[in-house]
């Protein structure tokens, strides 16, 4: 047990879960939901001469997929450190 | 320079340099050949993760694609980049903590069982020659037109590079020729993309290019000509689509979740010194491979208005025919551009309706876009070069998955444990070779379904190997007998939904005969759907998983006392 405690551990796993859900629904909303979803909504709008729902199926989805990604990086490495568990 | 002697050069120079990389980093142990000794950083790793993942179909089809598909190409964009984000969320991390070398292996030990670990290594073999196949053609494909060689001779040249350094080097050999071939495909990639994007729209970026108006002084925006040709033309228009909501939905699930099922980027993930490095590079793999996925739609929709222009004249009247460009000549006599002079008048027409008198395949927009846009010789030789490194990188990944799942999942963990690592590697090597051979047969003799093929593969990666490896790491009373079943269920399903709509009766392969309007390419949504449920269903009537099993579950939880990734 690498954990101080069984509460410790169960916390632990329950932040992960949230932060990592989180990121998810953010995920399924911006390409799901934006790209194809909600596309023809959207197309009413225009985004720097795109059309705002075709702009997320091929342009916006990618960015916020690298942003989550490291979102979730920097949040982890945090969780790892407040239940001291990182590597050494 | 001629075309054909600047080809030469360029190709041959870089593949010099990864002749030299592999041979710098020759492996030694079992350990280096399979995981470059758990020893690669972040960024590295993540360049290399993008050289794998960006095959020939990337490089050279996609762009093409979409071009062809508008909006409904963005199912690739998006299926093809989202699935990282549940790569470096949902299953690199933890197996990179659970410390071994393959998918099978993780699915084996996970689920305490050696039938678990064959129907795993049986899905890793399938999913991966399926794939190899296309990318052997893949680089016919580019020696045949650039060095004008007839696509045997192509082959095989390819086979023989792509051995070579396999062979030689193993993971480490790999990983750094893979991050020299990242750097050659995506400047192959990107500089003809900003100097087509500058001639149409006077923008630097392609990403912003494409929305911005046109150069020629009419204000219009790019993508309103673009949308307004193709309602002329006759194709739909191009922000648009034509695929239903459902269908667009279950591919870009397919995509997006068989990208991290897929066994040879998975083993990248091994390779890196820590836990948080597997989740960074994870997060530097998108990031490289956004570089090449944000600018094929600006190629994509740039080349599609050149492409009518050119064909038709800035009239939309149609181009006598010998005043064709040069680009139009040279790809005739490869086959995959044709003009029949339907209504003799001596003038090409490109449209989707009866006035139309051209065929243009879609696999050379990007291969042709820089001679198209009238580019100096060098980009054409730049592009076949990023075209071999694409086609490279992801075979020499393939290969190594299907060398391990034989010589390590299957020989030394199954029929042959007394074996030595020696020994182990020696099959691991042959397996390879052999592997080669078959590839460049099926490059040499497509089955007439590589392509399609090579897309299923996505399909069939989702229905079998996610879901058991998300309920290895997320459900730790998920038992064998659960994961067995679901695997089984999942990938029989896909498989036989996509061999009865594509080779049993193609004639019925409609919108309105798919299940729930889902076509073969989204089917493996599906197939994952079902091998969760069969899986959850059969773990009701059967015993949990065994203590020590969800123990060692719990363990891989958290980063704390990783070490470097071991055989056993």
């Amino acid at each position: 047990m690498a954990f101080e405690s069984q509460d410790h551990a169960k916390a632990y796993w329950k932040e992960n879960l949230s932060l990592m859900l989180k990121l998810l629904s953010v995920w399924f909303i911006v390409s799901f939901g934006f790209g194809i979803i909600l596309v023809d909504v959207l197309n009413n709008i225009t985004f720097f001469g795109f059309k705002l729902g075709f702009w997320f199926a091929q342009q916006g989805a990618i960015y916020t997929f690298i942003v989550l990604i490291f979102i979730y990086i920097k949040q982890m490495n945090t969780l790892d450190k407040k239940y001291k568990v990182e590597e050494e | 320079m001629d075309i054909k002697t600047l080809t030469f050069i360029v190709v041959g120079a870089t593949f010099a340099l990864y002749i030299g990389i592999a041979i710098w980093a020759r492996a030694g142990s079992t350990n280096d050949f399979y995981v470059a000794g758990g020893g690669v950083p972040p960024v590295a790793n993540g360049m290399a993760t993008a050289a794998d993942w960006m095959s020939a179909a990337s490089f050279i089809s996609m762009a093409g694609l979409i071009s062809v598909l508008g909006y409904d190409g963005s199912v690739y964009l998006m299926g093809w980049t989202g699935g990282y984000v549940l790569l470096a969320l949902c299953l690199a991390p933890y197996l990179r903590k659970f410390g071994k070398f393959t998918v099978p292996d993780f699915i084996g030990d996970r689920y305490y069982s050696q039938t678990a670990r064959t129907v795993a290594v049986i899905c890793a073999i399938l999913v991966s020659f399926t794939y190899i196949a296309g990318q052997m053609r893949g680089v016919g494909v580019v020696f045949s037109r650039f060095l004008e060689v007839d696509i045997t001779t192509g082959v095989l040249i390819g086979m023989a590079m792509v051995y070579f350094y396999t062979l030689l080097g193993g993971m480490k050999g790999i990983t750094y020729t893979q991050v020299a071939q990242y750097c050659i495909l995506a400047f192959a990639y990107t500089v003809p993309a900003v100097f087509i994007t500058m001639q149409m729209t006077g923008h630097f970026l392609p990403q912003t290019g494409f929305g911005a108006t046109l150069a020629d002084g009419s204000g219009q925006y790019l993508l309103e000509r673009l949308d307004g040709l193709s309602t002329q033309l006759g194709f739909a228009e191009y922000t648009e689509g034509t695929k239903s909501g459902i269908d667009v939905f279950a591919i870009t699930m397919a995509l997006m979740v068989g990208t991290a099922g897929l066994p040879h980027v998975i083993i990248r993930f091994f390779t890196v010194p820590k836990v948080s490095d597997a989740r960074r590079s994870g997060g530097w793999a998108l990031v490289f491979i956004a570089v090449v996925y944000t600018t094929a739609p600006a190629i994509a929709s740039i080349t599609k208005v050149n492409i009518l222009n050119t064909l038709n004249g800035p009239d939309q009247q149609g181009v006598l025919y010998e005043n064709a460009p040069s680009w139009v000549n040279t790809w005739e006599r490869t086959g995959l551009i044709t003009w029949e002079d339907h209504n003799e008048d001596g003038r090409m027409f490109f449209s989707n309706d009866e006035r139309n008198e051209m065929t243009v395949d879609a696999d050379i927009i990007v291969l042709a876009s820089p001679e198209i846009a009238n580019l100096p010789n060098w980009v054409v030789a730049l592009v076949a070069a990023g075209g071999v490194a694409a086609a490279l990188s992801t075979s020499a990944g393939l290969l190594l998955v299907i060398s391990s799942s034989v010589s390590h999942d299957l020989l030394k963990r199954t029929l042959m444990p007394s074996i030595t690592d020696r020994q182990e590697l020696l099959y691991a090597r042959i397996a390879a070779g052999v592997a080669v051979l078959i590839g460049a047969y099926f490059g040499i003799n497509p089955p007439g379904f590589v392509a399609q093929v090579v897309a299923f593969a996505f399909g069939l990666a989702a229905a079998s190997f996610f879901p058991a490896i998300i309920m290895g790491i997320f459900h730790k009373r998920m038992n064998s007998a659960g994961a067995i079943a679901g695997m089984v269920v999942g990938i029989v399903f896909t498989l036989s939904y996509i061999i009865y709509f594509r080779f049993v009766n193609p004639a019925a392969d409609t919108p309105d005969n798919w299940l729930f309007g889902i076509s073969p390419e989204g089917i493996g949504t599906v197939g994952m759907l079902l091998n969760f449920i069969v899986a959850l269903v059969v773990l009701k009537f059967t015993k949990d998983a065994p203590a020590e099993i969800q123990e060692m579950v719990e363990s891989i939880r958290y980063p704390k006392g990783s070490g470097a990734a071991t055989s056993h």
